[in-house]
């Protein structure tokens, strides 16, 4: 009764997070890669993500200060590498801005480009702050069973 | 897919465990989330972030790879350019990788060669199929030295290895490479013609024959004891004693074989010639004295390359004038040609081939590489060695192709596996002494320039593709298949009646190059190691 408290709490953090739409199935995915020789495997994609797309994030911002000669071609394929990278831990809402922001390079459509990169800056902090959240409770809770899917 | 019946290879959890995959993606999060996934399929993984030391490491070692999965976008190098190197160097089934799913980009990959184009996120089930590519690519390639039951590729290569140490390492790879490259461009002329496979009509879906180390070994005695210029699947199966071998297997097994063999002399051949373009006079085809020796060269490499050959299609090339035009003949349409299912010799070949052959000439020319005219028929001539040649998109290829379309050609195409010297004479035989045939108007056997003779190994090759020829004979058709059917001495062939083919076949002659015939069989033991390996 005691241990299951936690894990249901963390399992209904996960059916919160994909009930709003920030995680999709790819989430699922790396929970199932989980495994003895990688316990954590999903915390560590998480954290490697979050390395890596940061340096992603500074150059589409330096490259958004152009502000009235913003190269489209680099934005778009910066933003290219951001969403295939989101996509690996199913960042489904930060996906989503990726692909907005895409759609305003491809228009060229400068003022989207800035507006939507915003949007998407939150939806990205955010997301970490949750996931950061959810493995901390995980962890608490001790070895989850093999991932429940939401619902 | 059932093996046959034959050498499983058990070293292996089945198949297929094992599969060696390089996975290049410059997302490291990508990339740790693929070797895990692939790592949960039992596949042996490497990892790469960058397509430069991707290529680097599957130089580094040809076969250390079954597969490759590469991002679309990546930093140093475009993910279709690293897919076209891998394609053309190791030929390996590439898939692409790319969170963008527009079609048009599908297309790009596909039309680089991949084999497939998975969209990020990329699932369990998808990386869990991989290996079919791997698998469909080797049963269309006619690798025989594949194991169904598993890659066992530590002992294959090992031998290989063993093979390139002492034989040349480059010839050996590169005999290798062009069994695997023709072959496959052979895959890709089936796909044109759907009426038959290549191989046997039911060869897709009968199992691959395994062959391996000592199956070869087997194989390569048998043909040694039966003496090369005999040599032919039914004598070589009875001798394997192998019960659950068919003759067919055997056959296709003897053509790479020889395709090979007259590949490594042919390079041999390439160091000791000079290219100095001189033509031998004594190699003048008019010369009514050397006709009857290069005639039995002639009859003899047909004997030697032919022997055996199974012609998947059925016929040899029916050649349409559409498919010809000698300046934009590409390797498409030239193995098109060259594939064709229908055996029926087409009057229009004798006329494509007339147009080709006098327009073909000239480029070859401009290529110069005139070799081997200066080595003599006896020093240059190696029975067993039967040119594999790589296919390659050049202009030599082009003409070659349009060069089978003529009967003659055809012929001294067929009949010239090592010689450069041969194919020119036999062509000029045919033409000087078949005066019935009509079909040589366009050839100008002076001009027959011994840049076009390297070519025509290659085309032998693509000749050798052809099928079982139910010939009607059409008397310009009938030199192209002439040689052919002569050489199917275990074969039925409807060509056996017909009168020239005396004129040909002359085993009086044929015996009296019987040293040169025999090829070395240590240069073999090493050689066959290295090609029909891995």
């Amino acid at each position: 009764m005691e241990r299951s408290q936690p894990r249901r709490q963390v399992a209904a953090m996960k059916q919160s997070l994909f009930d709003q739409g920030l995680l999709d199935e790819q989430f699922i995915q790396l929970e199932e890669l989980s495994d003895d020789a990688n316990p954590n495997f999903v915390e560590e994609i998480v954290t490697l993500y979050y390395r890596d797309s940061s340096r992603l994030i500074s150059s589409i911002e330096q490259a958004l200060k152009e502000r009235h000669t913003l190269d489209f071609n680099k934005l778009d394929t910066l933003m290219h590498q951001f969403k295939g990278s989101s996509s690996s831990i199913g960042a489904k809402k930060v996906k989503a801005e990726c692909t907005l922001f895409r759609e305003y390079c491809r228009t060229g459509n400068a003022e989207g480009c800035m507006k939507t990169f915003q949007q998407l800056k939150k939806e990205y902090a955010s997301l970490r702050k949750k996931l950061e959240a959810y493995f901390q409770l995980a962890r608490q809770a001790g070895p989850m069973e093999t991932a429940c899917r939401p619902k | 897919m059932d093996n046959n019946g034959c050498l499983p290879c058990t070293r292996r959890e089945g198949f297929p465990a094992g599969l060696r995959v390089l996975v290049v993606d410059d997302d490291p999060t990508w990339l740790k989330i693929l070797e895990k996934m692939l790592k949960k399929c039992s596949y042996q993984v490497t990892t790469c972030c960058l397509a430069t030391e991707a290529l680097k490491k599957l130089r580094e070692r040809k076969d250390a790879f079954d597969i490759v999965i590469s991002d679309v976008n990546m930093p140093d190098m475009n993910g279709f350019k690293l897919l076209e190197h891998v394609g053309l160097e190791m030929d390996l089934p590439v898939i692409m990788m790319s969170v963008d799913g527009e079609t048009s980009r599908v297309m790009k990959g596909v039309q680089h060669g991949a084999c497939d184009y998975l969209l990020k996120p990329i699932r369990m089930k998808e990386l869990r199929n991989i290996w079919q590519h791997v698998l469909r690519k080797r049963i269309h390639e006619g690798r025989e030295f594949e194991s169904l039951e598993g890659f066992d590729f530590e002992g294959i290569h090992h031998l290989m290895r063993n093979g390139q140490d002492q034989c040349c390492d480059d010839v050996s790879l590169f005999a290798l490479e062009d069994c695997i490259s023709s072959t496959r461009k052979r895959k890709d002329t089936d796909n044109k013609h759907d009426e038959r496979e290549f191989g046997d009509s039911s060869s897709t879906k009968k199992a691959r024959v395994v062959w391996s180390v000592d199956l070869h070994q087997k194989f390569v005695q048998a043909v040694n004891q039966i003496g090369f210029d005999k040599v032919g699947p039914k004598k070589i199966l009875d001798l394997m004693n192998v019960p659950w071998l068919t003759r067919e297997n055997v056959a296709s097994h003897l053509q790479k074989y020889r395709l090979y063999l007259s590949r490594l002399q042919k390079q041999r051949d390439q160091k000791k010639c000079s290219s100095s373009g001189i033509k031998n006079p004594d190699l003048n085809p008019k010369d009514p004295g050397s006709s009857s020796i290069k005639n039995s060269m002639n009859k003899q490499q047909n004997v030697v390359s032919i022997d055996g050959f199974r012609c998947p299609n059925n016929g040899l090339v029916q050649l349409h004038e559409s498919d010809f035009t000698v300046s934009e003949l590409n390797k498409t349409e030239q193995r098109r040609a060259l594939a064709t299912n229908n055996i029926i010799p087409d009057p229009n070949m004798t006329k494509v081939s007339q147009i080709v052959l006098n327009q073909t000439f000239s480029p070859l020319n401009s290529e110069g590489n005139i070799e081997v005219f200066d080595c003599t028929i006896p020093t240059q001539y190696t029975w067993n060695q039967v040119p594999k040649r790589k296919l390659q998109d050049d202009p030599k290829s082009q003409s070659i192709a349009s060069m089978v379309s003529s009967p003659s050609a055809a012929s001294s195409i067929a009949s010239s596996a090592v010689d450069n010297i041969i194919p020119v004479q036999s062509k000029s035989l045919m033409v000087n002494d078949q005066s019935s045939v009509t079909s040589n108007p366009g050839l100008k056997t002076q001009e027959f320039d011994a840049s076009l003779i390297p070519d025509l190994e290659f085309y032998q090759q693509n000749l050798l593709w052809g099928g079982e020829a139910a010939f009607s004979p059409l008397e310009e058709d009938l030199n192209f298949f002439l040689l052919q059917s002569e050489c199917y001495n275990d074969m039925n062939f409807g060509m056996h009646s017909i009168d020239m083919s005396d004129y040909y076949y002359d085993p009086g002659l044929i015996a009296d190059v019987p040293n040169h015939l025999l090829y070395d069989s240590a240069d073999y033991s090493v050689v066959d190691q290295s090609l029909f390996i891995a």
